[in-house]
């Protein structure tokens, strides 16, 4: 069969912002026709090439076309008046409005000055028809389900002058029904013709839906393969930018080996979850945290991991299962008890969870041993002093003071500090969600050996991290985590690249 | 059709404030003689039609999720407005009307575009459009000025019979043109939906290309000619101007505007339920009255504490959606692959 | 000039700035507005009767400036103020012969109590209920007013007990009590938000509510506390208000103090989106406040327009504080503007 040309290209697009290259000279094609997935980790630039394509950032070098005519949208509504449009995960609709409405708020029919009700029922019935949803259109749009929420956002897009639509990770709220009856709908218009971009993290739904695959890294390309072409430990190769022959036997430290083996004997539990679980958020796991351990968390982006540490430092409530410190069931309802029970948690979303931009580093650091402390007993400027200054050395955070205020610093220190905070709380349980991102190679190798120090005191940490070379160099063991699943336990020799990934492409 | 009447649940909150109306009639019939008469009914029309316009005009404020803090200091100025012109520059009725309504669409709309272009809260700005409408009463002059215009005193005393000697003002008629215009907006133009939709989620408002920006502009414009109106109206109530008029209707339109369903968080309310909450508010100070002992500021916590526990349910309604969202599923959707 | 360059970095310099360029303002038209002469054992003059007038406005910035700091706001202070000087008006009760109802510390403790809860009732709607702080103090607003005539009987209550009047007209030390009323709240509250972590908590709290939360702070106990101080220094604002004019009227008290108090607390440097807060900053700037007033009465100009001074000195700050007009006029001038 003849290939159909591509509807829309990107060539050689590069967008640069302060201190980062988003993208660097990416290619991207879509086809009508067809369901073409954008895959790729953290810091890949898939948003950024979207954004671009949507029109709310304009690249800095290279050309889109569609439908082989240059085009350079200025805003989401130009590239919508261009037929380029976009459903995103929080669906961007207004849930206190009925769905007719949603589907035709700014353009409703009008008869005799005043909306024509009836006839907008009857069209958005119609409308949904095509997509074979058959709901009732005058109801509020929240007392649907989200499912049926990203439908209507299809509908509302859907019309004559439609030439591409972009699904962006449309099914991370969707329960598996959801998702085949959304799938049924994408399957729909690529028949009839549309050009569909989806954006996921799920790779079983990536093989399930697309037809292509686009797999970007670092801002760069790596390649743009057929579907039934690109086995799936090629694509988890591709994404983590390694050759599959590059995988050696990597053993895990010799001290974690060491730690290991020895948490093996007398094990001291210091955290247990059984069956803990949160509907939508992660299924019931089970989980054993030593003393003097490391337990790593390996999985793809949007496995899970967070969701699960979350659980554990009481940020999210479990619906179902227990958790035990020490042997006693505890009821981990908030971060500050958590706290109390001496967990430490040091978020991955450092901006919005973690960093206070107005205070200083010093306020910043000992706000959390201040908590736990209370009110009255305030820790003097001295000791704060002392406590910051010891602490940016040994974690190293280059600033000319501890008085300066946080949102000097680059996102790099920002985490450290974020550390610096939770370390000098001196917990027992400390949980490290993505501690090196955004961190210099020589500082994420200090930061990995601090944590095996840690450990070595007697610290039980639990690691996660999107980088599988980390987590096996730190953890004793290793837990993966796949489409928000715990699907095995890894440890000793088994805790290799190659041994993850295969955990990964293969469970399930 | 199905079996029992399904009550959309949007119109629920409407219900219960006209429930609510209901049980206060009731009650008052039932413990004071002489309460229930239709005359009665009509003169909470009448002692009330400048708060159903005032309320018009705010319900679209906050269905946006804003406020407005100045009605009550613009009405005083149009009824300062009014009677100046009137009385002390011999103005024609004809004239003075549109003038004074321009002056509150103008204000409103200054307010609306700081409002809206420098981001800037909302209860701030009108805070300050209070106080400037209030000192700009004082400018025009200290004391009361009394309307002796034969044309606005003819107006003033008109009645308007339906059914039998029972009579309504004009200012009720007037105020039930703005109840229809106000429920025609709301209901049958884009403005009016695009009113909604901002008040649902502004940023997906945005998105979906509706023109934000300048609806709300027009949002503040609008309650201030409303304001405007509502002074002219009570200008035929008093049949004078005086500065000191308005003082706390701001927070009596908040009020009325909440009691009759309208969230404050924005994107639910509607015109009738803003009406049946001004009949509340009347009804309260009728009730007063009649029962004679109680000082007459009792109306004000009464108030007070319905609008409290009005957002209190809001409240609460809204943790229980945000807590078993998942749980709310879907009509049947057509297996058929197609 | 390194020393000129810190001192104008200090966040506390350019209220001050202000307040001296307003008095002086009023040096031109007022010659001897600087003069304090001692007249019957105390100071007399224009400067003390600004800071006497300012003490209940500094009162009232003292709590609202704790508030804003977490992001909230309170538009009940002038009603707690009315219910406050109501309740203990009425606790004191009208005799001419100036022979109080109940004992005078009785009455003030009842009416400041009575300003507390009504504090707390607000940190309850927004720390447990969740409602916007606007919308939770404009009920008390609406209701607190009502409160406070229903106290009163709708009267103006006028008190004769002399001892009483010592709060807001008495001096000691030349000095008028009432400042040092003032002082020991400011110095009452400096110490246990800078001695103590609560400072810090209510920052933290204002700046990055969920990192708050994340951090182990109680998020929900400091709010529902500022409120309630908040409350307090109403209160105690009340109590000062209805001593100044040995009476209480439900209706007028504290009508408008919202405004004036907020904009102390912005010109005094704490943004109203939360965060850092300058105490200090707070009380120079009531005393701007006042003194603006003060200017403006000095040329004749009845009260009300002072208000609409005010309301536009209100806009004219919050425009300065918008992103968007900075780079509206820096546009003009062909700049940039850093948020």
């Amino acid at each position: 069969m003849a290939e159909r040309a591509a509807i829309v290209e990107m060539k050689k697009i590069s967008k640069n912002f302060p201190g980062v290259r988003a993208l660097s000279g990416v290619d991207f094609r879509l086809f009508p026709g067809e369901v073409h997935a954008l895959m790729g980790q953290n810091g890949a630039g898939k948003s950024t090439l979207v954004k671009v394509l949507t029109g709310v950032y304009r690249q800095d070098t290279g050309e889109m076309l569609l439908e082989g005519k240059p085009i350079r949208p200025e805003s989401p509504l130009a590239a919508q008046r261009l037929g380029i449009n976009t459903v995103y995960q929080e669906v961007n609709l207004c849930l206190n409005l009925s769905v007719a409405e949603n589907i035709f708020i700014g353009r409703e029919p009008m008869k005799l000055g005043r909306i024509d009700w009836k006839t907008m029922q009857r069209r958005a019935t119609e409308i949904l028809g095509r997509l074979n949803i058959d709901i009732n259109v005058s109801r509020t749009l929240s007392t649907y389900s989200i499912a049926v929420q990203q439908m209507v956002a299809i509908a509302r897009v859907l019309d004559s002058s439609s030439k591409v639509l972009i699904l962006d990770e449309p099914t991370s709220s969707l329960d598996e029904g959801e998702v085949v009856q959304l799938f049924k709908v994408i399957r729909k218009l690529r028949d009839e013709g549309m050009a569909i971009l989806f954006i996921t993290h799920f790779l079983d739904q990536t093989y399930d839906i697309s037809d292509r695959i686009t797999i970007l890294k670092n801002g760069e390309f790596v390649g743009e393969y057929k579907a039934k072409d690109l086995p799936k430990l090629d694509l988890i190769a591709k994404m983590l930018g390694k050759e599959l022959s590059e995988f050696s036997y990597t053993p895990g430290s010799k001290e974690a080996k060491k730690a290991s083996a020895e948490s093996k004997k007398g094990a001291n539990l210091v955290l247990q979850a059984k069956h803990l679980g949160r509907h939508g958020s992660i299924a019931p796991f089970d989980l054993e945290l030593n003393e003097g351990e490391v337990l790593g968390l390996a999985g793809l982006l949007g496995s899970g991991r967070t969701e699960t540490a979350r659980l554990l430092f009481g940020i999210d409530g479990a619906d179902q299962g227990e958790t035990f410190i020490k042997g006693k069931r505890t009821n981990l309802n908030s971060p500050r008890a958590a706290l109390m029970h001496g967990i430490g948690f040091c978020s991955e979303d450092r901006k919005n969870e973690g960093i206070f931009a107005e205070l200083s580093i010093r306020e910043n650091i000992i706000l959390a041993l201040q908590a736990r402390m209370g009110i009255a007993k305030y820790l003097s400027k001295k000791q704060q002093q002392e406590l910051a200054d010891k602490l940016i050395r040994s974690i190293g955070i280059k600033t000319p003071s501890a008085n300066v205020e946080a949102k000097q610093l680059s996102g790099g220190n920002q985490q450290k500090v974020l550390l610096a905070r939770w370390l000098a709380t001196e917990p027992s349980i400390l949980i490290l969600d993505e501690p090196t991102r955004g961190i210099d190679v020589g500082a994420k190798v200090e930061i990995m050996e601090l944590v095996l120090n840690l450990s070595r005191e007697g610290l039980g940490v639990i690691f996660i991290s999107s980088e599988f070379e980390e987590v096996i160099r730190c953890s004793s063991r290793i837990a993966v985590l796949k489409d928000k699943e715990k699907i095995a336990e890894l440890s000793g020799e088994a805790m290799t690249e190659s041994g993850i990934m295969h955990t990964i492409a293969g469970g399930k | 059709m199905k079996s029992l009447i399904k009550i959309d649940p949007r119109n629920l909150p409407v219900l219960v404030t006209l429930g609510l109306l209901v049980v206060m009639w009731i009650v008052g019939s039932v413990s004071f003689i002489g309460f229930f008469s239709l005359q009665n009914f009509f003169n909470l029309f009448i002692d009330n039609a400048y708060l159903i316009i005032l309320g018009v005009g705010m319900t679209f404020v906050i269905i946006t999720g804003g406020i407005d803090l100045s009605v009550g200091s613009m009405l005083a100025f149009s009824t300062m407005l009014t009677s100046s012109l009137l009385e002390k520059s011999g103005w024609n009725p004809w004239a003075v009307v549109p003038v004074v309504l321009a002056s509150g669409l103008a204000v409103g709309l200054f307010m609306g575009y700081i409002i809206q272009t420098f981001e800037l809260p909302p209860f701030i700005i009108t805070l300050a459009g209070l106080y400037l409408m209030r000192g700009l009463c004082y400018v025009i002059s200290i004391d009361t000025i009394g309307i002796s215009n034969q044309a606005w005193q003819d107006a003033a005393h008109a009645q308007f019979n339906i059914i039998g000697n029972n009579f309504v003002s004009l200012g009720v008629l007037i105020a039930l043109a703005v109840v229809v215009v106000g429920i025609f907006i709301s209901r049958s133009t884009k403005v009016g939906r695009t009113v909604y939709a901002i008040g649902g989620n502004e940023q997906s408002a945005i998105l979906m290309g509706l023109p934000v920006a300048r609806t709300k502009i027009m949002l503040y414009g609008f309650s201030g000619f409303c304001a405007a109106l509502a002074g002219i109206v009570f200008t035929l109530y008093t049949l004078s101007g005086y500065a000191l008029n308005g003082q706390n209707m701001e927070m009596d339109t908040i009020s009325t505007v909440v009691i009759g369903g309208t969230l404050l968080t924005g994107g639910v309310g509607s015109v009738l339920g803003t009406i049946f909450g001004g009949l509340v508010y009347g009804t309260i100070q009728v009730l007063i009255v009649f029962q004679g002992t109680l000082n007459g500021w009792w109306t004000r916590i009464a108030i007070g504490f319905l609008v409290f526990l009005f957002c209190f349910m809001q409240r609460l309604f809204e943790a229980r959606k945000t807590k078993g969202k998942k749980e709310i599923k879907a009509a049947t959707v057509a297996a058929e692959a197609g | 000039m390194a020393w000129l360059k810190s001192l104008t970095q200090r966040r506390i310099f350019w209220p001050l700035v202000a307040l001296a360029v307003l008095m002086c303002f009023n040096l031109f038209f007022t010659p001897h507005f600087f003069r304090v002469e001692v007249k019957e054992g105390h100071l007399y003059g224009n400067v003390i009767d600004i800071i006497k007038n300012a003490a209940p406005f500094m009162l009232l910035a003292l709590g609202l400036t704790l508030v804003i700091a977490t992001k909230g706001i309170d538009i009940s202070v002038g009603s707690i103020v009315a219910i406050s000087a109501g309740v203990s008006a009425m606790l004191l009760g009208g005799d001419l012969g100036g022979v109080p109802k109940n004992p005078i510390a009785f009455a003030m403790i009842i009416a400041v109590l009575v300003s507390v809860l009504a504090g707390m009732w607000n940190g309850m709607l927004v720390s447990r209920i969740g409602m916007q702080p606007i919308i939770a103090t404009l009920i008390l607003s609406v209701a607190g007013r009502g409160i406070a005539m229903v106290a009163t009987n709708a009267m103006i209550v006028w008190l004769y007990i002399k001892p009483f009047a010592i709060w807001g007209q008495g001096y000691i030390f030349g000095l008028p009590v009432s400042i040092f009323v003032v002082a020991g709240m400011f110095i009452l509250t400096a110490l246990a938000t800078r001695r103590t972590a609560l400072g810090l908590f209510i920052e933290a709290v204002g700046i990055n509510p969920t990192a708050a939360r994340f951090a182990g702070i109680n998020a929900k106990n400091i709010l529902f506390w500022v409120y309630a101080f908040s409350g307090l220094c109403a209160g105690i604002s009340g109590l000062i208000v209805c001593s100044t004019v040995m009476s209480a009227d439900g209706n007028n008290a504290g009508l408008g103090y919202e405004l004036s108090a907020i904009l102390a607390v912005v010109l005094g440097g704490t943004s109203l989106n939360g965060g850092k807060f300058y105490l200090m900053g707070s009380m120079v700037g009531a005393l701007i406040v006042q003194t603006l007033t003060t200017t403006i009465y000095a040329f004749n100009v009845p009260p009300e327009i002072a208000k609409v001074v005010i309301a536009l000195v209100v806009l004219i700050v919050s425009l300065l504080q918008s992103f968007n007009f900075r780079s509206m006029v820096a546009g003009l001038f062909g700049k940039k503007v850093v948020a």
